[in-house]
């Protein structure tokens, strides 16, 4: 059975998603990669507020191509999670629920995970062209500056993603090779 | 003598850098295609239809493959009796990839500056590699590169003592670590000998091989097959979550070296690595 997550991703249901599992998102989620991710992080530190909620939130790691006048987003593939462990605990402990990306996770990320209940997703790796296709509606609401780093505002429908590190920090990856 | 015109040079560029973009060479397609049937782990094959889904809609849709449309690497042969007309060649080719990237709707990944890292919105400079030749031949590869994959390259500085068994080890070592970060299924691409850069450069020459096609040299061709087949054995799989196919193909590259060294550069290339070439 294909299990559907809906956002806002709430604890209870986080902490029930295992490694492995197949999973489809609903719901609003938020873009932010490298660029995004450092301004966040300082505006943080400055006692400001992030632009986005961050509780319950799920952020993709992602940083589309352009859309063409009549698509919603242009290609919109996850990148590699890693560059952003070093920003990850500071939101995890804020209430950030869910990340989607692709790749392996440092063991901070994932002890701060286990400690608020969260979960990691890995999306289809340069499947871009697939992934926006789920992606329903699209606009930037902070950093327009950045250009495609941008914190993107998305619905998407259907979203297809696999739990690679669990709340318990049961880790897809590290059980592979 | 013969004359090519900058004006011709832009038009090949930007419209290389479109088709690049939206389909893989056959090759690759084919490979990714015939790798469903070859791959025994129910996820590893359930992400290899998503990637060919992917590849069908990308080029059905006008969607670039991955949003990822690198950084343009370009490898030019010119021939010694070919005149440029109309301006620099070296600017032609960075006009080429800003038309490109803006008419083909691809993404801009470079910053001006590694430190500062202000983007420069146009996707230029592309990274332009010359080799000068004899004759009146001028051919053009764009090769655009994802940096999921590029940053899980390694270059090693082996011992002649480390022989034929260092490379390997630097092979899976460098494959291990990529790991699902690269996008696997990838294209690894090999560099040995050399000087430092020579391997390195040799390593992303590499990748825009045709994957069926091994290296002419009995004792390199034995070991690209040696090594696809240790690499298909660490279990990697698509996307990394397991499997038998964790890469399509080995493309090793050799060049001289010193009586002292041995060079090694593990260029990975990730599913979507594309090349389109030209002669003009």
């Amino acid at each position: 059975m294909d299990k559907v997550i809906t956002t806002p991703l709430v604890k209870e249901i986080a902490e029930k998603l295992t490694a492995g599992e197949q999973v489809y998102i609903t719901g609003t989620i938020y873009s932010a990669r490298d660029a995004a991710h450092k301004r966040m992080y300082e505006a943080i530190a400055r006692g400001e507020d992030p632009p986005f909620p961050i509780k319950n939130s799920i952020i993709y790691y992602m940083g589309p191509s352009p859309a063409r006048p009549e698509q919603v987003i242009g290609s919109a593939g996850p990148t590699t999670a890693g560059r952003m462990d070093k920003y990850t605990p500071v939101l995890l402990d804020m209430g950030l629920m869910g990340m989607i990306g692709k790749g392996t996770r440092s063991i901070e990320v994932i002890e701060a995970m286990k400690r608020n209940g969260a979960v990691y997703f890995a999306a289809p790796p340069g499947a871009g062209a697939l992934l926006s296709k789920c992606i329903k509606k699209a606009r930037v609401i902070a950093y327009d500056d950045l250009g495609t780093e941008a914190v993107h505002e998305l619905y998407v429908e259907g979203f297809p993603a696999v739990v690679a590190i669990d709340a318990k920090g049961n880790n897809l990856y590290a059980q592979i090779g | 003598m013969r004359s090519i015109t900058v004006d011709t040079i832009i038009e090949n560029v930007k419209e290389m850098c479109i088709e690049a973009n939206y389909r893989l060479s056959s090759d690759m397609e084919t490979g990714i295609r015939s790798a469903c049937d070859r791959e025994n782990s129910t996820v590893g094959r359930h992400v290899l239809e998503q990637l060919v889904e992917n590849l069908d809609i990308a080029e059905k849709e006008m969607i670039p493959i991955c949003q990822d449309t690198g950084m343009t690497v370009v490898f030019v042969t010119i021939g010694q009796e070919v005149h440029i007309e109309g301006g620099s060649l070296e600017e032609a080719i960075n006009e080429g990839i800003r038309r490109g990237y803006r008419e083909g709707y691809l993404r801009k990944s470079v910053v001006s500056d590694p430190l500062i890292r202000e983007n420069t919105r146009d996707n230029t400079p592309g990274i332009i590699h010359y080799n000068i030749v004899p004759g009146d031949r001028f051919e053009i590869t764009i090769a655009p590169k994802g940096f999921g994959s590029e940053n899980m390259s390694r270059i090693y500085m082996l011992k002649p003592a480390d022989d034929e068994e260092g490379v390997k080890q630097a092979v899976l070592e460098t494959v291990k670590s990529a790991g699902p970060n690269a996008c696997p299924p990838m294209v690894v691409g090999v560099g040995i000998g050399g000087s430092f850069e020579k391997c390195a450069l040799l390593a992303k020459y590499a990748l825009t091989r045709d994957i069926n096609i091994r290296s002419d040299k009995p004792h390199i061709r034995r070991l690209e097959e040696e090594l696809l087949a240790a690499i298909n054995s660490l279990g990697i799989g698509p996307a990394g979550l397991g499997g038998v196919i964790t890469a399509l193909a080995v493309n090793i590259e050799t060049y001289p070296t010193h009586i002292a060294g041995l060079p090694v550069a593990v260029n990975i290339g990730c599913h979507v690595n594309r090349h389109v070439t030209r002669s003009i």
